[in-house]
């Protein structure tokens, strides 16, 4: 078990990197905490897979060293850095036994068999494995194989860190929340640190203490679920994190007013001259319909019935956008308003969050 | 053109892939296969296209019996998970395959493959190799390339799944203006309730080779028939716990009894399973006559909006879907508040005996 520090790592798969451009894996400073649960999240060629490959040892950066605790890791091969990873898709000895399998990374590295035997049976005991422990793993389902991978992960006790790649992507809807809330009680139980990389946010953000959110080979921010959903630190984040994403919308602001599409807004915050593309954000969650005259004059495009809730796909004066549609409220044709929370309105310039000033009596 | 299965069945061996399916799907409409992997969904669809034929049943286009009839004299196209494109042709070309080998003339080609560019935006990219593309765009060619011959049925098994999260997001908002536009039979299989919820159209339910239920798709989920349809459609899993109703009482499987309120107040006196949705279990407390379970906090999920919550109540797991973050320790005891009028309740049989159908949702 230990702390990994990225100190100023970077990646270029080119020999002879130029500018910023060339490199995979932008510059990136990070402490894995002892025993944390975090997640990589981003989508496909962000940098996550690199930076993963680059912790466990399959790839050595051009720039940057990796420490585990305080030891220079960064020239070591996979064999010699004692960390277990996950794949997407199970890696299952097909003739052996459930038993067989969970033991075989211990076995491999000489453990006594009678600490074995006590291991494989708590690591079962975990995963709902314990009836299964006799039959050949062949002859189960992907779910049961997937937590047969898991284990094997989880078998040692001895690891610096737990990598997961994808590790339920291939997993039906139903079984990811068995085997998510799973992984969660494994974590709590077991004391690891769990890296755990994804594109997909709600296993992201469900997994995770902290959220690494990577975008175009850098770190856009790292924060707890709740601070990416309620301070987005960059627009990209804004727009990863929810479903529909952030509404980022082109404005001008003015002191603690900002014009969206004409229309002039009260802000809860004073900014200062703003220089670049200046936008404005607001949630779908904090952005609502509500009837003709109560707010921004809009345009509904059509309202789609996600089950527990209704989301509005909106125009305001050309403008696209997602706005929540109260429970029970309906409208008469096209013409509707949409009423935005001051508080949760966040303003970037060129992509990022600006503080700007609270005003007395402002939220924070 | 309308495509209708007639008690379709389907056997290998001893094994039952398919049993007593009877669809009808019209011209223009959008149809949802829902249910886990090896429901039978791609079956389903494979005898849909002719590529296999049923050991049962019929399958009627437009009331004729084409049930022998292979794929190569049926109209029909397919998109798969797996991103299938010709690597060394453009994308231009990989859309007018079809077209070239059904021997169209050069303007016509020209003029149905830039229709299919602009409909699933790929106008920038048509001069690009497929590899050169990202996985959205590589499926969008897909997608182009089954529109352009016109077929009259388009199969899509799992479309999305090999996408990133974001991209399917966009995607799946996109697909049913292009189903829309082009007046075919769109099939489209899934894993997952959000998606078909989300695509709308009709969805059919899928559970063991078993079509349980067929109909509008915000009407299958807001009123399953039983059970496994409300199962099958529900995510996070639908919750169910058991009660026994005896007069204005129902003793529940927590050991409790409450009034027989809500979906209880017409039914008749026995057992029933009772399901409600995740989002239907509150940790805030209802005013009555909602039922109040003791329950233990096994996991709480945080995804910064929302939280959903693992709770043992009793021998059940249930999940409370909860706006706001709640940071509940492992093991803390919480009560949970359920509106009666917000449930499902399913006889021994597991058929729907009574449901509050506009509060269940």
């Amino acid at each position: 078990m230990a702390q990994i520090t990225l100190d100023k790592l970077a990646h270029s798969y080119k020999p002879d990197p130029q500018g910023p451009q060339d490199y995979a894996l932008r510059e990136v400073d990070h402490v894995w905490r002892q025993g944390g649960a975090y997640a990589l999240l981003g989508p496909s060629g962000c940098g996550k897979t690199t930076l993963l490959n680059i912790i466990s040892g399959l790839v050595v950066p051009t720039r940057g060293r990796i420490l585990f605790d305080d030891k220079d890791v960064t020239q070591l091969p996979t064999e010699a850095r004692n960390i277990a990873q996950v794949f997407q898709f199970p890696v299952v000895y097909d003739t052996m036994t459930v038993r067989e399998n969970l033991a075989f990374p211990l076995k491999n590295r000489g453990v006594p068999k009678a600490q074995i035997d006590v291991r494989v049976a708590e690591i079962a005991g975990l995963l709902d494995l314990t009836s299964a422990l006799d039959r050949k793993a062949s002859r189960l389902g992907a779910d049961a194989k997937q937590k047969i991978s898991l284990g094997r992960g989880l078998v040692r006790p001895d690891v610096a860190a737990i990598l997961f790649d994808e590790p339920l992507t291939v997993i039906d809807p139903h079984l990811k929340w068995q085997l998510r809330s799973m992984l969660k009680e494994l974590h709590r139980k077991l004391d690891l640190t769990m890296i755990y990389v994804t594109h997909d946010q709600t296993e992201a953000l469900t997994f995770a203490d902290t959220v690494v959110v990577m975008h175009d080979g850098g770190v856009v921010q790292t924060g707890t679920p709740e601070e990416l959903f309620q301070h987005p630190a960059h627009t990209f984040v804004g727009h990863f994190i929810g479903s529909p994403g952030m509404n980022v919308l082109p404005c001008k602001v003015e002191g603690a007013r900002a014009n969206l599409a004409g229309q002039e807004i009260a802000l809860v915050r004073h900014y200062p001259a703003l220089a670049g593309k200046v936008e404005l954000g607001i949630r779908p969650e904090y952005a609502t319909l509500a009837p003709r005259g109560a707010g921004l004059p809009v345009r509904i495009a059509r309202i789609d019935d996600i089950g527990r809730a209704r989301i509005a796909r909106i125009e305001l004066d050309g403008l696209k956008l997602a706005a929540s549609v109260p429970e029970g409220a309906s409208f008469d044709g096209d013409q509707a308003a949409l009423a935005l929370q001051a508080g949760q309105i966040h303003i970037y310039s060129d992509g990022h969050l600006v503080k700007g000033q609270a005003l007395p009596g402002g939220q924070p | 053109m309308s495509l209708t299965l007639d008690s379709i069945g389907l056997t290998r061996g001893a094994q039952t892939l398919l049993a007593d399916i009877s669809l009808t799907l019209e011209r223009g409409s959008l149809n949802v296969l829902l249910g886990a992997t090896l429901a039978g969904k791609t079956s389903l669809m494979r005898l849909m296209a002719g590529l296999d034929a049923p050991s049962s049943g019929k399958v009627l286009v437009e009331g004729r019996d084409v049930t022998g009839l292979p794929v190569q004299k049926r109209n029909v196209a397919m998109v798969y998970q797996q991103f299938i494109n010709y690597p060394a042709l453009s994308v231009y070309e990989n859309i007018a395959s079809p077209l070239r080998v059904a021997g169209l003339p050069a303007n016509e080609i020209e003029a149905r493959v830039k229709s299919a560019a602009a409909l699933l935006r790929l106008e920038p990219y048509l001069q690009r190799k497929p590899l050169e593309l990202s996985g959205g765009q590589q499926q969008r060619t897909a997608i182009a390339r089954a529109l352009v011959k016109r077929a009259e049925l388009v199969l899509l098994d799992e479309p999305l799944a090999n996408l990133d999260y974001k991209l399917r997001e966009e995607l799946r908002e996109e697909l049913p203006r292009i189903f829309a536009e082009s007046g075919a039979i769109f099939v489209y299989a899934t894993t997952e309730p959000s998606e078909a919820l989300l695509l709308g159209g009709n969805t059919a339910t899928l559970f063991q080779g078993r079509v349980t239920q067929f109909g509008p798709t915000a009407q299958v989920y807001r009123q399953p028939h039983d059970l496994v349809t409300a199962q099958v459609f529900s995510d996070p899993p639908l919750n169910t716990l058991s009660g026994t109703k005896q007069g204005g009482e129902v003793r529940l499987s927590t050991g409790q009894s409450v009034p027989a309120t809500g979906a209880f107040t017409g039914v008749p006196d026995g057992a029933y399973t009772i399901g409600f949705r995740a989002h239907h279990l509150a940790l805030d407390a209802l005013p009555a006559p909602a039922i109040a379970l003791q329950a233990s906090v096994s996991v709480s999920e945080i995804t910064g909006s929302e939280s959903f919550v693992h709770l043992d109540v009793g021998e059940h797991r249930l999940i409370a879907l909860v706006p706001g973050v709640r940071r509940l320790e492992p093991g803390a005891s919480v009560t949970a508040w359920l509106d009666p009028a917000r449930i499902f309740l399913f006889d021994a049989a597991g058929r729907l005996a009574a449901t509050a159908p506009a509060k269940a949702a």
